[in-house]
């Protein structure tokens, strides 16, 4: 087993699953009682109706990779776990934001806006809603930029993730 | 392929007999009465139990007897959380095991219907795995599932939740169709019992190299039927074994290698063995704290090998220098293969050897003598039922003092006969757990040593053994206290004794175990011990409780405290003097 450079903090699990329910909680109450924590976590079915996808993002602070990787293994429904190592993987978050935009502050807020990638999704009179999907450091960034115009509401998805198309061929 | 139309309740009783179950541990309620119906004409022995508890623990107790797993069935709501303790019980100590729960009709669950509850949510982290079965057409497959979980890889508990819908015959959807070719289907399970022969030949290396190795032989060496095996290692290398709480009978106790049990309670040659070896085989153990003491100070100078056919085992405690992840039986036997081929080295281990002996001579389990007028010595009335009972006879224990005496001062030399709540700690484990393993057979003695707070946990279900014709036997070691929580109280709160009296005649277990149906005696003193258990051991027609009045002041020695490394075991006053 690959054991990731000490110097990350966080990794990503992306653990595939049999699609039934209850599932997403038997994962959730596993990290609620072995003491694991979560940066984030995002879930959605795959191409095979039978299986969705979680990625997840663990905090290595909280317990060791191999223990939390093992611990998921035993979970009957889990049937996948890939490890993506930082660095080796393709990570996207979909942020939703309103701002508060007067009307001689918002190109200053498309310029950034557009310096990000992101799009512009409604106008308001004292409003703007923007959506930006990127990696996760980007939309960290676009957040805290944000901040001076005043967040009125903010939604972030989680990442999720793939694994490089160098990483891939195994 | 044959087919057959019936409906859902029918088939969950004929999935189990497919299973090959023989007797079912249980008690009907409202959802799952229509489950109950079909018992009547099933070749399955249902045992009705006095309180769901009851069920699980004989369960438990049926399972730890025979291998196989143990069956229970009760009803929705209060009855599926009254079995939520067994269920956490077989999950630490492994135990394979099978509960059925009604449920409220489908669509009805999350209404707050009555005895409705969330079982599966409750079970969840407590369970191998569980099941909420939607439709009568998947409960054959689902039964088999759960059978298969319970019984392979690490064994434990597997719940299956049953809605009344299809279960019973009055509804339209409990109509299914059952088939003789069942397929599971768990993508997601596969348990490895196969082991890396890379592993092993590094362990073997490590065993050559060793000049202080210990045999660390947990539970799951009966649940992998390798007692055999493991005699074997022990005997080809010479290595010592000492046997856990849970693991005790997996090696003899009169072998001239066996160093008995350790860890908290431990004898102080098996504790010392551990703390000063060099290597540390663990098979099938899982470094408890109960085991280790204080973890950074536990065994400092052993490297580890460890078996386990659980991969988050391996490290999850203690960080082994070889892990080898696959059934212990396997391991162990590929591990004699490579030692008989390559040797088992040539290091002189007669200095380690004659350190043991000498922890043997100076630390032996001692208890200090009776006198006049002191109430009986609980270790003298264990020391008593040991000698006047035959080799096989199963014992089944409580949690607390009487526990880990039974446990010191037995000697197990047969696997399979020591049958006690070791991870959970569940107090009244030991009548339910002894009724279960009599079941499982009745041609042998089967003896629950208990304590008189277990003792009024569970006693209920001597009415159970009575009824059904289960003839246990019931040592009661009473000293009117919660005995092992007085200690502490003693050692590590100045004794001050916060509620841990319980009375010195209420109840009167005598009169208590007469009406329940049983034979009944109590013993004051130490010259009509061994009379009563002779007595006792006459009866067969039913079961017997010896109520046994033993000293409070009695503290079981050596100790562990809390917290501290197993360097600071604590001898009994007349060994504390002695060189370590």
């Amino acid at each position: 087993m690959n054991v990731p450079a000490p110097e990350y903090r966080y990794h990503t699990l992306v653990v595939k699953v049999e699609n039934r329910s209850g599932v997403l909680a038997r994962v959730a109450s596993l990290f609620a009682r072995r003491a694991f924590n979560i940066e984030s976590l995002a879930v959605a079915p795959t191409d095979d109706e039978r299986f969705s996808r979680i990625t997840v993002v663990v905090d290595l602070e909280s317990a060791p990779l191999d223990q939390i990787v093992k611990q998921l293994n035993k979970l009957v429904n889990v049937v996948e776990i890939r490890e993506l190592h930082p660095g080796h993987a393709v990570e996207r978050e979909l942020m939703l934001v309103t701002v508060t935009a007067e009307p001689n502050r918002r190109d200053e807020i498309v310029e950034h806006l557009d310096r990000a990638g992101g799009k512009v999704l409604s106008v308001g009179t004292d409003h703007m809603m923007l959506s930006l999907v990127g990696p996760p450091g980007r939309v960290d960034d676009f957040e805290n930029l944000m901040r001076q115009f005043g967040i009125v509401e903010l939604q972030r998805t989680g990442r999720v993730a793939l694994a490089s198309l160098d990483d891939v061929a195994d | 392929m044959a087919t057959e139309q019936m409906d859902g309740g029918r088939a969950l009783i004929r999935a189990l007999e497919e299973e090959g179950v023989e007797v079912m541990f249980g008690l009907p309620g409202g959802a799952i009465l229509p489950v109950y119906d079909p018992i009547i004409d099933s070749s399955i022995r249902h045992i009705l139990v006095r309180h769901e508890q009851g069920a699980g623990h004989m369960a438990e107790g049926y399972a730890q007897a025979t291998g196989r797993p143990g069956v229970a069935m009760v009803t929705s709501g209060p009855a599926a959380t009254n079995i939520v303790t067994p269920l956490c019980d077989a999950y630490l100590d492994s135990i394979p095991m099978v509960v059925i729960t009604g449920q409220v009709p489908y669509p009805a669950i999350g209404t707050d219907a009555f005895q409705e509850c969330d079982t599966t949510g409750i079970t969840q982290s407590i369970t191998k795995h569980n099941f909420l079965v939607t439709e009568a057409q998947d409960i054959p497959r689902t039964i088999k599932e759960a059978f298969h979980i319970a019984t392979t890889g690490r064994p434990g508990p597997v719940l299956v939740d049953v809605p009344k819908d299809i279960v019973d015959p009055g509804n339209p959807r409990s109509a299914m169709t059952w088939t003789d070719d069942i397929q599971i289907d768990l993508p997601g399970y596969h348990p490895e019992v196969e082991v890396d022969p890379e592993g092993i030949r590094a362990a073997a290396d490590l065993l050559r190299g060793a000049e202080r190795p210990v045999l660390y032989v947990g539970g799951g060496i009966l649940k992998a039927r390798a007692v055999e095996a493991l005699r074997e290692l022990a005997e080809l290398t010479g290595i010592g074994v000492v046997t856990t709480l849970m693991a005790r009978g997996a090696f003899p106790d009169s072998h001239e290698l066996c160093l008995g049990m350790p860890g908290m309670h431990g004898n102080f040659t098996a504790v010392t063995a551990m703390q000063e070896s060099d290597l540390l085989v663990a098979l099938g153990a899982r470094f408890d704290d109960r085991v280790t003491g204080k973890l950074d100070g536990f065994a400092p100078d052993a490297k580890v090998v460890h078996v386990d056919i659980d991969p988050a085992e391996l490290g999850k405690v203690r960080r082994p220098d070889v892990a080898i992840r696959g059934d212990v039986r396997v391991a162990i036997e590929a591990l004699v293969v490579e030692l008989l081929a390559n040797g088992t080295g040539d290091v002189d281990r007669g200095a380690w050897r004659s350190r043991i002996s000498g922890w043997q001579e100076r630390f032996p389990l001692v208890y200090e003598p009776w006198v006049p007028g002191e109430a009986l010595k609980p270790q003298h009335v264990i020391e008593c039922l040991r000698d006047a009972t035959p080799d096989d006879t199963i014992v089944s224990s409580g949690v607390g003092q009487h526990q880990m005496w039974a446990s010191q001062y037995w000697k197990f030399d047969h696997p399979y006969t020591w049958i006690n709540s070791g991870g959970l700690g569940t107090m009244g484990f030991s009548i339910p757990a002894a009724i279960g393993a009599k079941v499982a057979h009745p041609d042998r003695m089967v003896w629950a040593v208990d304590g008189d707070g277990c003792f009024q946990m569970t006693g209920q279900e001597l009415v159970t053994a009575t009824v059904e014709n289960i003839p246990i036997k019931v040592a009661l070691l009473n000293n009117s206290y919660l005995g092992m929580v007085r200690q502490w109280q003693e050692m590590f709160y100045e004794e001050r004794y916060s509620e841990v009296f319980l009375s010195k005649d209420v109840p009167d277990y005598r009169m208590w175990a007469e009406s329940m149906g049983c034979e009944a005696m109590r013993v004051d003193d130490p010259d009509e011990v061994e009379g009563a258990i002779a007595k006792a051991n006459e009866v067969d027609d039913r079961p017997v409780v010896i109520d046994f009045r033993v000293a409070a002041e009695e503290k079981v020695y050596p100790m562990v405290p809390s917290g501290a490394s197993n360097s600071e075991l604590v001898v009994p006053p007349s060994q504390q003097g002695q060189p370590r």
